[in-house]
């Protein structure tokens, strides 16, 4: 698909408003509709736009698998570290509202709650992202080894 | 600094392992994940020890996570019945990881050995969070993590066949996943809440309507799919089969049984026996099935000549003698239920551990060339004969104390048909055993044979822990038997 200059431009337009968009759905999802993983897979799609039209060797150079791979497990690790956080502050296994006055009290932010679900959606986005592309690269591989 | 922690041991045995699993994927590093993997399976044990101690001291522990209070928020209940059930199954999981190394390296591709690792943590966190969750809709997620890791811990077998054999699973295990999921739902739909004691206390208990009817009838039939009781068992005996040594062991051990302890949770905490054996007539059902099973895969198992797959055909048979002991509705029954599963786990995970020591000196599962390997390799051979009485119930073993308290029930009740078969079953497993145990000691070696080494000690001690503990309460039962019956009682007593 490399080949058609439309497709190519397109593309290339594209990708950063979706990649925009993910971010926006990520951070504003606990305000509006929208969260974690909606984000992880949108985030994902425009990695998988990419390796569409361009190839899955240039996806992979902008994407390894190595570190895809880590990424699964660190949103995992995120969410819940979260948990062990407000364990360590007293509170039980995620309860956000220990978070209130103990962390980055300078940055007024604005509730526990808030930055607790902050903290696990951006886990889950992680790692949707991730399982994401990594799905994405699991079956253009095969095909790709069945080609050769 | 104890204080808090021991508030928090509830949550702990899900957090160790679950944020092990990620942390040993970042490692990147067989070596360094199999290191963690056990440091946390045996902290995790140490947690459900604890738990289990607090449980019978001091009575039901609850945790309510982040702090939202039962009808709203997730609560993890731990009883005696689940901290016994979690105590052996963390027990057995590292056990089996104590084993693990050898047998790993010689089956798995070394480039997987830490995703391995991973998943085998994240099939214990599933495990365990079905027992320690007193909330249905949690159960169900725990269920999809353990199920979905053991697919992925199936396929990792040598042959060709085993992602064939994980995928049935899979196809089998999304149905049964389904009924389930249809079932909570329905009785979502009645009562409002997805917490256990509140869905019991909401739910109408006699001439229910049909939607509790219908709820009952899915949960039922997709926790059999994971139990493999008798007619849907048929994803079993593959996955069993042509899993990694270390997975059946693992699998063998407590997979069946946790679905089990959900199922006895399912009849005596939720929807009480009254509604299960009075109103609806679950008891015979449940009991002709696990007879039904109990004979067929039996007879099933006496004609194997795979090793693996004849133990596999044996689990299903000992499913049922567990369901017979929930059909019972007695304490003696349902505490020689209970007992089964926990000594059917000590059993069935050291007779795996036997067979994994074998493939790993003869490269085989296969009963032609495992003859005369008994003289090569006594100690593994003797381990196979100590398990192998368990299996069939001899006395001073584990398996004669589940079976003589089925049996006592049975008596009390006056059924003495079902006495009959009962024993008969058993002597079917003395038939399968046996006939490993002749090609093992009498039978001229097989070249393999001839030319094999004992084990490594690093795989038989783990062995002779398992097999050494159906000895060991076969005999003294305080810990067995005892709170099994404790925890009967108290799952009778509750139910209205």
């Amino acid at each position: 698909m490399s080949r058609f200059p439309i497709i190519r431009i397109i593309t290339k337009l594209l990708i950063p408003y979706i990649l925009l968009f993910a971010l926006y759905v990520q951070f504003h999802g606990d305000y509006g509709p929208g969260g974690g993983f909606q984000a992880g897979v949108i985030f994902a799609s425009a990695l998988i736009l990419y390796g569409l039209v361009f190839g899955l060797e240039a996806i992979q150079r902008v994407a390894p698998p190595r570190i895809i791979e880590k990424g699964m497990a660190l949103g995992v690790l995120v969410y819940a570290g979260t948990g062990v956080l407000t364990m360590s502050l007293g509170g039980q296994f995620l309860d956000y509202s220990v978070l209130e006055h103990h962390v980055l009290t300078q940055w007024h932010v604005p509730s526990g709650q808030h930055l607790g679900i902050f903290l696990v959606e951006l886990g889950v986005g992680i790692t949707v992202a991730s399982v994401m592309t990594m799905i994405f690269y699991a079956f253009a591989g095969r095909k790709h080894a069945h080609d050769t | 600094m104890i204080d808090a922690i021991d508030s928090h041991l509830a949550i702990l045995l899900i957090v160790l392992p679950l944020m092990a699993a990620p942390i040993c994927v970042l490692l990147g590093n067989g070596r360094a994940a199999y290191t963690l993997a056990l440091l946390v399976s045996i902290l995790t044990f140490a947690c459900s020890v604890t738990m289990l101690d607090e449980a019978l001291e001091h009575g039901v522990i609850y945790y309510d996570l982040g702090n939202w209070h039962p009808p709203y928020g997730i609560e993890y209940r731990v009883d005696v019945f689940s901290g016994f059930v979690l105590t052996f199954v963390s027990g057995i999981g590292a056990a089996v990881l104590l084993y693990a190394p050898m047998s790993v390296r010689d089956e798995i591709p070394a480039s997987k050995h830490y995703l391995f690792y991973a998943t085998y943590l994240l099939c214990l966190t599933g495990l365990l969070g079905m027992c320690v969750t007193g909330d249905l809709f949690n159960v169900f997620v725990f269920l999809e993590i353990s199920s979905l890791s053991s697919y992925a811990l199936i396929s990792l077998g040598k042959t060709r066949r085993a992602p064939l054999a994980a995928f049935q699973y899979l196809i089998l295990g999304s149905i049964g996943a389904t009924f389930i999921l249809i079932g909570i739902g329905l009785l979502y739909q009645m009562t409002g809440a997805l917490n256990m004691d509140e869905i019991a206390a909401r739910v109408p208990h006699e001439d229910g309507p049909r939607t509790v009817l219908v709820a009952f009838a899915f949960l039922t039939v997709g926790l059999c799919i994971k139990m493999a009781v008798f007619p849907v068992h048929t994803w079993l005996p593959n996955a069993y089969t042509y899993a990694p040594s270390v997975v059946t062991c693992f699998i063998a051990a407590t997979s069946t049984k946790v679905s089990v302890y959900v199922f006895v949770r399912l009849i005596y905490g939720i929807i009480s026996p009254g509604f299960a054996f009075n109103f609806l007539p679950l008891d015979t059902e449940l009991m002709f099935f696990s007879l039904a099973g109990i004979f067929i895969a039996s007879t099933a198992a006496i004609y194997q000549d795979n090793i693996k797959r004849m133990l596999a055909y044996s689990s299903v048979a000992q499913v049922g003698y567990m369901l017979l002991g929930i059909s019972l509705a007695t304490p003696t029954g349902l505490s020689g239920g209970i007992v089964h599963m926990f000594n059917h786990a000590l059993i069935k995970g050291g007779l795996f551990m036997v067979v994994g020591c074998f493939v790993l000196r003869l490269g085989s599962v296969q009963m032609s060339d495992w003859k005369g390997a008994g003289r090569t390799m006594p100690w593994t051979a003797t381990a196979w004969v100590i398990g192998g009485l368990g299996l069939i119930g001899v006395p001073l073993t584990a398996g004669f104390i589940s079976k003589w308290l089925l049996l006592t029930s049975i008596f009390e009740a006056g059924w003495w048909p079902i006495a009959v078969l009962m024993l008969v079953s058993s002597l079917l497993a003395v038939v399968y055993i046996w006939r490993v145990v002749e090609t093992l000691f009498f039978a001229e070696p097989s070249e393999a044979a001839a030319m094999a080494t004992e084990a490594p000690l690093r795989m038989l001690i783990p062995t002779y822990l398992l097999i050494g503990g159906t000895l060991v309460f076969g005999v003294w039962t305080t810990y067995s038997a005892g709170i099994a019956h404790a925890a009967a009682i108290a799952l009778l007593g509750e139910a209205p």
